[in-house]
């Protein structure tokens, strides 16, 4: 790999992409939650189902939320059948994302490595390559030469304390950049007419009986004939208000970044067993994150011992890695489900649904959340592709068990 | 890291505990007896709270014991481990 400056093959940063809009008295739906999943969803509306009169409604800036705290990494090889449908839908939209909004968006199709550390996880893994691929996801089992063939800067010696004993491979896997997904759907939705309002924060909604007609926020009341809540981990704040329960638990997930460094490291590489999940961003930052802190908070910061922990599992993984510097850490706010699968449809409250529970995994999903949610909203019923994925699962049982499953690491 | 009070040990790091999520979490009597839903409630719903939270810590590295602390979800501040029962609660029902 030839030296060469890092960040050169970046685009130059945009002029203003997008107006911040003022809001209007009332829409057709407003979107609550201005991240990738508001945007996303919004963008669907528009294109997929023609309605325009939205709005977006951000609490702080745009997509600085999780959007602007997660790691970036892209793959659909989830072992059970309704994941593996929702994120290969989203998967093969983000590979015609950048031609559909005309926007550079940096998805790089890396591949990812999911290490087995275990005969367990050996059989857990060959398990979910088969299962991978009868839905038609690319997935192969690399043992150890091969992995270290995939990844030359891995340990993959037997002295290890838990030796690399094969991985998953997702060729199509990948990172994105975060932030020129968000801007990329935000300039295309000013582009439709949709309002994106920033600074406007949800207090509550507006009611006749069990039908929403409208939210409160700091910036007066606003009408909307649907209400659609994409708040991540603050869903359950505004849920309280109606008195309506889900099962979420906001947690701090932490994620941090080294200095910029030459391109060292060519794929993604998650390890669920010593817990810590790699890749290398465009601009040069090693960008790792680990398992979200075990207490409930919404403090957007986390304990240093968690940062401890996921180094020393990278710095095993990775020796050459003992050499970086911590840049910064941050901490974002996601909200987690009992089985570690997302919560999307409509709720007991007539015009208002719910789109959250994607706890640390919510931004691969990012275009395959606006496209079902989108549909959700419009029809006032799921998508095939999210009815799975109802808030109903948890009484009748048919829980989406992705804990472990699918390389999900709370 | 937050200190957290053990009743019997005292102030302890975070890391020498283990959480339990909320407290007072009270197990149906007789499962058979209460509708999907109920059940589905102890199951699976919880409170979750920005603001004050009663939850269980066990203190793992120490004395072993299960304890209750009302801690503020939003800033992390601990609240008198001893008083909870009187004081207001934050809960979502």
């Amino acid at each position: 790999m030839a030296p060469r400056t890092p960040g050169a093959d970046l685009p130059d940063h945009p002029d203003r992409l997008w107006r911040s809009a003022d809001p209007e008295s009332s829409y057709d739906v407003v979107i609550v939650g201005g991240g990738g999943h508001g945007l996303a969803t919004a963008y669907y509306l528009a294109v997929n189902h023609g309605i325009t009169n939205i709005a977006v409604l951000e609490r702080g800036w745009l997509a600085g939320g999780n959007m602007a705290r997660n790691t970036t990494i892209i793959r659909s090889n989830y072992l059970w059948d309704e994941s593996a449908g929702l994120y290969e839908h989203a998967l093969k939209l983000w590979e015609g994302l950048e031609d559909e909004l005309d926007y550079p968006l940096l998805f790089s199709q890396r591949g990812v490595l999911n290490l087995a550390h275990s005969l367990q996880e050996v059989r857990d893994g060959v398990r979910r390559v088969g299962a991978n691929r009868l839905n038609g996801i690319d997935a192969e089992w690399l043992d150890t030469e091969q992995v270290a063939e995939a990844c030359p800067i891995l340990n993959t010696s037997p002295d290890l304390r838990y030796p690399v004993l094969g991985a998953t491979w997702q060729p199509r896997a990948g990172i994105a950049k975060h932030d020129h997904v968000a801007w990329g759907f935000a300039r295309a939705l000013d582009l439709l007419g949709v309002d994106l309002v920033e600074g406007c924060e949800v207090t509550g909604f507006e009611r006749v009986g069990d039908r929403v007609i409208g939210v409160e926020t700091t910036r007066g009341p606003i009408r909307a004939g649907r209400v659609a809540l994409a708040a991540a981990g603050h869903t359950s704040v505004l849920a309280d208000t109606l008195g309506l329960r889900l099962p979420l638990q906001s947690h701090p997930l932490q994620a941090l970044v080294s200095e910029l460094l030459e391109p060292v490291h060519p794929t993604v590489v998650m390890s669920n067993a010593v817990h810590v999940y790699v890749s290398q961003a465009h601009k040069g930052e090693l960008v790792l994150g680990a398992g979200i802190d075990s207490y409930n908070s919404y403090g957007q910061r986390g304990a240093f011992h968690t940062i401890e922990r996921e180094l020393a599992a990278a710095v095993e993984l990775f020796p050459m890695f003992s050499r970086a510097h911590v840049v910064r850490t941050w901490a974002g706010v996601v909200d987690v489900t009992p089985d570690a699968s997302a919560i999307m449809g409509p709720t007991p409250f007539e015009g208002l649904y719910v789109n959250c529970g994607w706890g640390t995994g919510g931004f691969k999903a990012t275009p395959g959340v606006g496209w079902c949610f989108a549909h959700t909203i419009a029809n006032g019923e799921p998508h095939p592709l999210n009815a799975p994925f109802g808030l109903e699962r948890f009484t009748t049982g048919a829980l989406i068990d992705e804990h472990g499953a699918a390389g999900v690491a709370h | 890291m937050m200190l957290i009070p053990c009743p019997w040990c005292g102030p302890r790091n975070e890391t020498e505990f283990h959480y339990g999520g909320q407290a007072d979490v009270a197990c149906p009597g007789d499962p058979h007896a209460v509708s999907d839903a109920e059940w589905a409630g102890f199951l699976f719903f919880r409170d979750n709270p920005k603001g004050v939270f009663t939850e269980r810590w066990m203190h793992r590295s120490g004395c072993r014991r299960w304890f209750t602390v009302r801690r503020d979800t939003a800033t992390n501040e601990i609240h008198d481990a001893g008083a909870h029962e009187d004081e207001e609660r934050t809960v979502t029902v």
